[in-house]
């Protein structure tokens, strides 16, 4: 009994961390712009498959692959500010989010056009026998996805407190015209946010196709359940989209194993309702900030 | 030091600013004085980059800043203390003033970065006290304190006040605007002052402009200005006219 809850669980971290690590995506872009980008979940679907490409196809060592996939991932969120964000200045907000849902199904065009429909995936990160832990069975990529998604939070964390760079795009997001005024370039710090946030959406793409494959088009539902992360731990907070995102992926994996697996896809919707309905500021959000927001 | 020749500011169909021209010269305090909605912020916000220019130019130190962005106009050496203090809420006192010197920052000027911040402490002894809080978290007088400090994080050599004075209590007010003077006598800064209590700004400098509708009426020595009744009547809550002799 206890096996199995443990089984489940661990099922549930996996995907969790993963929707964690959209969900921080979201943020990222949404703390220096307040534009939700509905394209995040492409970002995920082009770490896995550019890391297929790079290993299965070119034939590349695992590291120079796994960099090259980031970096070009980045370059996508790059070429996605340039050319469709900053051309919009200061368009109404919703009609860039309209635009970023447009991006996102012209990368999901582009991703079927190069791969075709077909799910793809590689070897895990190390090979050899998989941990029992109670009797639960473990992958070890298991391991290596809540691993990579600890790092970046880490990192993230890092970043946005200790550098300057970093403190310079909270403080974007605080108050832009403050920003200016002490020197911030801006829209440069908008680029950033959408190049850092490809890169960590990327890292869980190359992360997680070993275990759960991915194909071309399973961005919607991952950018579905890391905005549900998001908004259930406060749309901005970096912390609360971290425990959202584990906290739907495990009730997730328990609802598939528990009641019916066909129910597995509604529970984040359950739980973004909820939140929306009974608390829209998010668990860890305050509501005074909330309201203070445009969106 | 900082000119503005025939400056028109437009919002939409709004004429904000009509046909301003100033001059703002090196050590002085310049006050820019009027009434709400006569175009002082829009002014002040036109200088520092933020609002676009309709016609006319802006020249600081001899070379022409119209319509640069606020990120290269900080560069050169303005800074800009804006309406509302704008600080960064979230963030904490030591970050707020850090990011101050955002423009002139890199690793190797880290260590001088530090020193500058410890000026501002003796400066704002208060803002060392609580240099781990969070910013929102300030009082009025303490925000405003350290929305200068970190202007002055940028080593400006023209410091744009927009009413630093409001919502303070008089005695912070005060001791604001003797540090203002201060950094006038000790450190050659220039400023420009915009304020709503036209009195003690006129006190404290050296010239000033009356705007009124977007339009500078009078202009003159604050000494000037602080005898002028037209000034005192409209200003200064004087109206020598309707005084009754004793």
């Amino acid at each position: 009994m206890f096996t199995v809850f443990l089984q489940f669980l661990f099922s549930g971290l996996t995907v969790g961390a993963v929707y964690a690590l959209v969900g921080m995506g979201f943020n990222i872009i949404y703390n220096s712009t307040s534009i939700i980008n509905m394209a995040q979940g492409e970002f995920v679907v082009i770490g896995g498959l550019l890391m297929w490409f790079f290993t299965e196809s070119v034939k590349l060592p695992f590291f120079l692959a796994a960099g090259l996939t980031i970096l070009s991932a980045g370059l996508v969120g790059l070429l996605m500010e340039r050319l469709t964000i900053r051309p919009l200045k200061s368009a109404d907000l919703l009609l860039m989010i309209m635009v970023t849902i447009a991006v996102s199904i012209l990368m999901r065009g582009v991703l079927m056009f190069k791969f075709g429909k077909d799910p793809y995936t590689y070897a895990p990160f190390t090979e050899g026998e998989p941990f029992t832990v109670a009797g639960a069975v473990i992958q070890q990529q298991t391991l290596w996805v809540i691993g990579v998604t600890a790092c970046c939070i880490v990192m993230l964390y890092i970043f946005f407190n200790k550098t300057m760079m970093g403190k310079a795009m909270r403080a974007c997001a605080v108050d832009t015209t403050a920003a200016k005024l002490v020197g911030i370039n801006v829209s440069r710090v908008v680029m950033i946010s959408f190049v850092l946030s490809a890169m960590v959406g990327a890292i869980g793409g190359i992360a997680i196709t070993p275990i759960s494959l991915m194909e071309y088009d399973k961005g919607p539902m991952l950018a579905v359940k890391g905005f549900c992360a998001a908004i259930m731990g406060g749309l901005g907070r970096g912390r609360g989209a971290v425990i959202g995102g584990f906290a739907i992926g495990i009730l997730e994996s328990m609802t598939a194993g528990y009641l019916h697996s066909g129910m597995k896809d509604a529970v984040a919707l359950v739980i973004m309702l909820a939140i929306l309905f009974f608390r829209p500021a998010g668990l860890f959000g305050s509501v005074a900030m909330s309201r203070l927001r445009k969106f | 030091m900082l000119i503005l020749k025939n400056v028109e500011v437009f919002y939409g169909k709004i004429h904000a600013v009509k046909h301003v021209s100033l001059h703002v010269r090196k050590g002085e305090i310049v006050a820019l004085i009027g009434a709400n909605g006569a175009g002082k912020t829009t002014l002040l916000s036109t200088i520092s980059g933020l609002i676009r220019a309709g016609s006319g130019s802006i020249i600081y130190e001899g070379s022409e800043i119209t319509n640069r962005n606020p990120d290269a106009i900080v560069k050169m050496g303005i800074s800009h203390v804006p309406e509302g203090r704008h600080i960064f809420k979230t963030l904490t006192v030591e970050d707020n003033l850090l990011l101050g010197s955002y423009h002139r920052y890199s690793l190797k000027r880290s260590t001088l970065i530090k020193k500058d911040m410890e000026k501002m402490y003796s400066m704002f002894p208060i803002l060392e006290k609580r240099n781990k809080q969070l910013a929102g978290t300030l009082s009025g007088g303490e925000q405003q304190m350290l929305a200068i400090g970190r202007a002055l994080m940028a080593e400006p050599r023209l410091l744009i006040l927009d009413e630093p004075g409001t919502g303070l209590a008089p005695t912070i007010v005060k001791e604001i605007f003797s540090h203002i003077v201060q950094l006038r006598d000790n450190h050659e800064l220039t400023v420009l002052l915009v304020e709503q209590n036209a009195r003690s700004a006129l006190k404290i400098a050296d010239s000033g402009y009356v705007i009124e509708t977007g339009r500078i009426i009078v202009q003159g020595t604050a000494e000037e200005l602080l005898s002028n009744r037209d000034v005192q009547r409209a200003y200064l809550g004087r109206d020598v006219d309707a005084e009754v002799k004793i």
